[in-house]
């Protein structure tokens, strides 16, 4: 076929070798995508065929640090040798060639005579190897698996990156859940004790509200979450609140219906609102009012919370925003960021605020977003 | 004052209401500090009126009575179809679409096979069927205009246009479950109050069966299947196979799955909207028959779709046939703005999403979304005609059913269904059925088989887009999405039960 088609490509797309150039990074951008998941035996068995188009060698073998990830090409028998083979690198450290006397073979017809065997190398640590099956292993070919493992081990230094960025979000999420505030919980309870003797019943009702908006925070929860559920934490949080405040809070709710069932990101409202209580009441004398709006934009819901309250230094928060964790904002730096994970870099926090004029956090989320649900 | 007097006031009246409640529409979301009832999602009962009300259009509110009028009890086959629609997507796609989490169907297209390429053809396809569907209401809205007040036959169509226009730019980019729940009970409202007197008046005059009065001696008004033409029975099955399957790949109505909390209330929601569509196209049918007492003239000058706006006057004489007629009237004006306005923000939706979002984003793209939205089915419908408004919506059923529901259905009960067989069998089921439908509203179709396979083609597009998509897909099996069985799982298990359903990667 590609001999038949080849009047089809004339000249101008390169010499030989500059094809041959093609032809490699082509491979390797395949493999790329698969490695950057990590090496799994899922990863290695995807990205292995492309390995042995580079290597150009009848058999290639991925490994861990103790078994046999993935096996390509031919003479499949020797396939259990592999993890055994592991072990010499894991010692050496280095690139390493051996023959039959290391994978014995009573196949006559067998045409694997000779291993060369490369460590893959993440943060200094040995955590598997490549090895390319051979008849005879050049001093090309030495260099070639050491170029291929240390351009595998580049990609999965990025997937360990990966891993950790992941890592590092869910512990923030986890400190949001510990984040609730002990001034807040200090409060709380104050204003519920002071219920205890004139109004046992609403001490009661408010007891329960605390139990459950604690359940909420601390719950072992997905990644995601419904609008309404969120919603419904931050009820608890303002009824608590206004137990403590009375009428000197007011809240405005205006939430449309149809966005409800809109999947967020656990627990990436409850700051915001925490920040308008805290912004439009705690510093400031007389009432204040906090206003929560959920609206229905065709394919995306826009919610945005706004105090009447001191307002801020938009400096501060736009230090906030970019991860300054010195700045008094509770979690607006986190919410973002998990925002900008989830739904891509224009969906992050809107803040409209001056010193004196309040403050108007907006968020949009998208209806759907590619991997994003509850 | 004059009959088209009371027309003019109650059109008029329809589009103040409508465009008055796209200026204040966000009085209708709940406005309450009383906090308990923020967390309540929208329920079954309003949310299938609301259904009803956007999925009720000029087809079913003119086009079925005009089609019993001219060719009788045949033609019950739409909305028995267009009912039966909602049973299919009972049984097979509500719960497991609403469980995907997909809004619109390209973002179903996109979340089951993992792929850019069938969300962007989902996405061409979802404006295709839009427009053909966005066209019968205008060329239908000009029809009622000109019926009633003697304007001309596109005014009608510019100024419902027009009023769709309007509330999206600059109403917002929201179609209210409350308004459009409204919508269905002054339809409802719209046929079966005239009904009432024209019934009473019917049985006064001893009765008579409409089936007793032929115009021409042996037609076959009351018996299916007996007309002219060895065509019948295959039209006839078309038909049937475009309205039971097209439904579930109409926009307006997958978007309004998506309000529904979990999958069990989606299909709650279905069961409503059967029962109140059931409800609904009792009614049509009815004028119809009276029509064809009352009203033979129509039936000999070919407007017989305008037999629900004229005959209340008709039967009933004075003002109160006026007053009645201009109900009628107001109800189709409902009809027309109700599911334009609904199209007309899921189209825009799906293009300034996946068509102008990267360059112009937010409201701007959307606004001119929705000017390409309804511009564009504006001019189709001024330039065609000659169609009517219950066929051209039977060719967007036909166009959805080719399509959509193939993807629909295999994606979410076949597991080996690949990207590449999904675009092929899109490919394939709408070229056929687009070709057929341009064909058509061309009136270049011929005579005979040739002419009946163009005029009605679900029965031939719509196996033979399964066959493309099964086909494909099982010679790229290589193809089929990685997290499939994940996927699988996230569509069919009911949320109560506590499983992994797995944080897909980007």
């Amino acid at each position: 076929m590609r001999d038949a088609l080849r009047w089809l490509r004339p000249g101008h797309l390169g010499t030989e070798a500059e094809q041959a150039t093609f032809r490699t990074l082509h491979s390797a951008s395949l493999t790329a995508p698969e490695l950057r998941e990590g090496l799994t035996s899922g990863s290695a068995g995807r990205a292995i065929r492309h390995l042995r188009d580079l290597l150009g060698v009848p058999a290639v073998a991925l490994t861990d640090t103790v078994t046999t990830l993935a096996w390509d090409g031919r003479f499949g028998h020797h396939e259990p040798d592999a993890a055994a083979l592991a072990g010499i690198v894991l010692e050496s450290g280095g690139t390493v060639v051996r023959d039959r006397r290391d994978f014995a073979c009573s196949d006559a017809g067998c045409g694997l005579r000779q291993v060369v065997i490369s460590p893959l190398v993440v943060e200094d640590r040995v955590v598997g190897t490549l090895q390319a099956f051979t008849s005879s292993a050049s001093a090309g070919l030495v260099r070639a698996v050491t170029e291929v493992a240390r351009w595998v081990s580049g990609n999965l230094e990025l997937a360990e990156l990966d891993a950790s960025r992941t890592r590092l979000m869910e512990a923030e999420v986890r400190a949001l859940r510990a984040q609730i505030s002990p001034h807040f919980i200090y409060n709380s309870l104050g204003a519920i004790a002071s219920f205890v003797r004139t109004d046992p019943e609403r001490a009661r009702e408010l007891l329960l509200e605390f139990a459950d908006f604690t359940r909420y925070s601390f719950s072992h929860h997905g990644e995601y979450t419904t609008l309404a559920e969120e919603l419904r934490s931050i009820e608890r949080y303002l009824v608590l609140e206004k137990a403590r405040f009375g009428d000197r809070l007011q809240v405005t709710l205006r939430v449309a219906q149809e966005v409800l069932p809109v999947a967020v990101p656990f627990l990436c409202l409850q700051p915001l609102v925490e920040n308008a209580v805290r912004h439009g009441l705690e510093r400031k004398p007389g009432t204040g009012t906090v206003t929560i709006i959920a609206a229905d934009q065709a394919g995306e819901c826009l919610i945005s919370v706004e105090d009447d309250g001191i307002g801020e230094d938009p400096e501060k928060v736009r230090r906030a925003l970019a991860g300054d964790i010195s700045v008094d904002s509770v979690g607006l730096g986190n919410v973002d960021a998990r925002l900008r994970t989830a739904f891509g870099d224009d969906y992050g926090l809107v803040v409209e605020t001056a010193p004196g004029a309040g403050t108007k956090v907006i968020v949009r989320v998208p209806k759907f977003a590619p991997g994003v649900h509850t | 004052m004059s009959a088209a007097g009371y027309s003019v006031v109650a059109v008029t009246a329809v589009v103040v209401a409508t465009l008055a409640v796209g200026a204040y529409g966000w009085r209708f979301s709940r406005t309450t500090s009383d906090f308990f009832v923020a967390s309540r999602t929208v329920r079954p009962g309003l949310n299938a009126s609301a259904i009803g009300g956007e999925y009720l259009s000029a087809a079913s509110f003119l086009g079925v009575a005009g089609l019993v009028l001219a060719f009788g009890t045949e033609m019950l086959w739409y909305p028995v179809g267009w009912t039966a629609g909602y049973l299919v997507l009972l049984v097979l796609v509500a719960a497991p679409l609403r469980r995907s989490g997909a809004y619109t169907l390209p973002d179903f297209a996109e979340s089951r096979l993992e792929s850019r390429a069938v969300r962007r053809l989902s996405a061409l396809l979802v404006v295709a069927i839009g427009w053909l569907y966005l066209m019968p209401q205008f060329q239908g809205a000009g029809l009622a205009l000109a019926a009633t007040t003697g304007t001309g036959p596109w005014l009608g169509g510019v100024l419902v246009a027009t009023v769709v226009l309007v509330n999206v730019l600059f109403g917002g980019m929201r179609s209210i479950t409350f308004v459009q729940a409204f919508q269905y009970w002054l339809k409802l409202t719209a046929l079966l109050f005239p009904l009432l007197f024209m019934v009473t008046i019917w049985l006064g005059d001893g009765g008579v069966s409409p089936a007793s009065t032929g115009t021409t001696p042996g037609d076959s008004w009351e018996s299916p299947l007996a007309g002219t033409g060895d065509q019948q029975l295959y039209t006839t099955y078309s038909i049937i196979l475009a309205t039971f399957l097209g439904t579930m790949g109409l926009p307006h109505v997958v978007v309004r799955f998506y309000t529904n909390p979990d999958g069990a209330a989606a299909r709650r929601t279905t069961l409503f909207v059967l029962a109140l569509l059931g409800l609904f196209y009792l009614l049509p049918p009815v004028y119809g028959g009276l029509g064809r007492l009352y009203a033979p003239d129509l039936i000999a000058s070919g407007d017989t779709e305008s037999v629900v706006l004229e005959l209340p006057s008709r039967m009933l004489a004075g003002t109160l046939g006026e007053l009645l007629s201009a109900l009628t009237t107001a109800g189709a004006f409902a009809a027309f703005l109700s599911t334009s306005s609904g199209l007309t923000v899921a189209v825009a939706g799906v293009i300034s999403q996946d068509g102008l979002g990267r360059r112009l984003g937010g409201v701007r793209a959307f606004q001119a979304g929705a000017v390409v939205a309804v511009l564009v089915p504006l001019g189709l419908a001024l330039l065609t005609e000659g169609v009517g408004v219950a066929q051209a919506v039977g060719l967007a059923f036909a166009f959805a059913a080719s399509t959509f529901c193939p993807l629909l259905v295999l994606g979410i009960w076949w597991r080996r269904l690949t990207d590449a067989g999904a675009i092929a069998g899109m490919l394939v089921g709408g070229g056929c059925a687009g070709a057929a439908v341009i064909a058509t509203l061309l009136g270049m179709a011929p005579t005979g088989w040739p002419g009946a396979l163009l005029a009605q083609p679900a029965a031939w597009t719509v196996p033979l887009a399964f066959l493309t998509m099964v086909g494909v897909s099982l010679a790229t099996s290589r193809r089929v999405p990685r997290h499939t069985a994940r996927t699988m799982v996230r569509l069919h298990a009911p949320e109560a039960v506590q499983l992994d359903r797995g944080i897909l990667p980007r």
